[in-house]
């Protein structure tokens, strides 16, 4: 930070991707194409630091997450942590290797809710997106228990041009899991997803119709289930305010330490990320310069630091501006005040036709 | 990713949500924390991710809502303890609560 500049807000919300392992395989995982390891993971004793420094800067929430966050045996000292901390802890799992015993242990250690992912409405779609034969079966087995513990139950869903036509499906299924909120999130196009655009991209028309569906179960269900929607921001005509702005209110923790402003932006060539061994979280988010890089709207092209929407989308997000453009700094091509709009809307059009077949999520073959 | 949202700001839509009377309980569920915000400053609802920001007033009646007394109460407590008119209190008070309980944040015993 330069001398002078105002300390930043501290942020609300903090992802710990404690792992990159994880049973499923889901073509449009938001980890990066590269994996972590396991030999190159946080132990107990930095996550639990970490949480403490995060607690004391303002987090208020924490996302435990992954690949699968339940493949770590310690799970139950970092919720432990968490509470210490005075932390709100979410676990976003895919629930197909958590124990009823298990879960009670969580429970028990202070977890504040569960994020179930729910790759479709059947086991057949379920199953072969997230490419584990019987793993619908077991989040049903594993929804029925979260809310037989007392725990509040979110289902997430991501959609695609492969389960997009199953929305009142999901919806019912929520309903009949006993979940108080359904994310229906449309695929947001990084990591894995971009990789897997040809697969995944869904047809313009069926998306409009698939968010006046979700506007309708919204409205009926209103005080029963809590609907939240992520839109399919190719066919959009604005941004969407990504992470409520870079370096805003939010971080993310790697499983081996780094810290990013989002999931996607270590795909931003030219940025430096310091990592939580070496630095303490406070000062990585006030003084690292890639949380510097893109906060505010001092670094905005002329177009968006003139515009209204400035401080609402606060340019889009970085990332995508990169992956589409070629240049992080870009306003976000989704935008139809960028020259790339339209190029966008093409591609996106051009790859709802293909009939590309999953690129799964894996990790890549170990150097001998 | 979390969002934060003043209840005090939203607009107030009943349309779909429970009637509620006096003699209702309202609770804060499993899972919905009321806590300070040091760093902020000001207190907040912490509910799955979601954080609402709380105004004074609003930090009085959720601080109240044990599972046991019922809104009547709750206002009686409130009319008395800040001398103000209890009708008033009232229609706040329940404006609030219907809210929050359509957000499903709040949960009627």
């Amino acid at each position: 930070m330069t001398p002078g500049t105002p300390a930043p807000q501290p942020p609300i919300g903090m992802l710990a991707e404690l792992t990159h392992r994880c049973p499923l395989q889901c073509p449009y995982c938001s980890n990066p194409v590269e994996l972590t390891r396991k030999r190159d993971e946080l132990d107990t004793e930095t996550w639990q630091r970490v949480f403490a420094e995060a607690a004391e800067l303002g987090v208020l929430q924490v996302h435990l997450s992954g690949g699968e966050p339940a493949a770590r045996p310690d799970l139950e000292a970092l919720i432990a942590g968490c509470v210490d901390s005075g932390l709100y802890s979410n676990l976003i799992t895919a629930g197909v290797n958590i124990s009823r015993a298990r879960l009670e242990a969580l429970a028990d250690a202070g977890l504040d809710h569960v994020q179930l992912s729910i790759q479709g409405a059947t086991a057949e779609v379920n199953d072969r997106i997230a490419n584990l034969p019987g793993a619908f079966d077991k989040k049903r087995a594993f929804a029925a228990e979260v809310t037989d513990v007392g725990l509040p139950l979110t289902l997430n869903s991501v959609i695609h041009r492969h389960n997009l036509h199953q929305i009142p499906d999901l919806v019912e299924l929520a309903l009949e899991l006993g979940a108080r909120r359904l994310e229906i999130a449309h695929a947001q196009y990084y990591g894995w997803a971009l990789a897997n655009r040809g697969a995944l991209m869904p047809p313009r028309e069926q998306v409009m119709e698939a968010l006046e569906l979700v506007e309708a179960a919204r409205e009926r269900l209103k005080g029963k289930l809590v609907i939240d929607a992520v839109v399919p921001d190719y066919y959009a005509r604005l941004p969407k305010p990504c992470m409520n702005g870079w370096g805003r209110q939010s971080l993310n923790v790697t499983p081996n330490g780094r810290v990013l402003p989002c999931h996607a932006a270590e795909t931003i060539p030219g940025l430096e990320f310091w990592n939580v061994r070496e630095h303490a979280l406070d000062e990585i988010w006030r003084d690292n310069p890639a949380f510097n890089a893109y906060r505010g709207t001092d670094w905005m092209p002329d177009a968006c630091q003139s515009c209204d929407r400035r401080e609402i989308d606060w340019g889009g997000c970085r990332c995508q501006a990169l992956a589409l453009t070629g240049d992080a700094a870009q306003m976000d091509p989704v935008c139809e005040f960028s020259p790339y709009h339209d190029d966008v809307q093409a591609l996106a059009i051009v790859d709802a036709q293909k009939g590309d077949d999953f690129a799964y999520r894996r990790f890549a073959r170990q150097p001998a | 990713m979390t969002r934060t949202e003043n209840p005090e700001n939203t607009e107030l839509d009943t349309g779909g949500a429970p009637a509620l009377s006096e003699t209702d309980v309202v609770k804060i569920p499993r899972g919905v924390r009321l806590r300070e915000d040091k760093a902020r400053g000001g207190w907040v609802l912490l509910a799955p991710e979601r954080v609402f920001q709380l105004d004074p007033v609003a930090r009085e009646v959720l601080s109240r809502l044990d599972g046991e007394r019922s809104i009547a109460a709750i206002v009686d407590d409130l009319a008395a303890t800040f001398a103000a008119p209890r009708e008033r209190i009232l229609i706040d008070v329940r404006a609030m609560l219907v809210d929050l309980l359509t957000k499903n944040v709040l949960e009627v015993v």
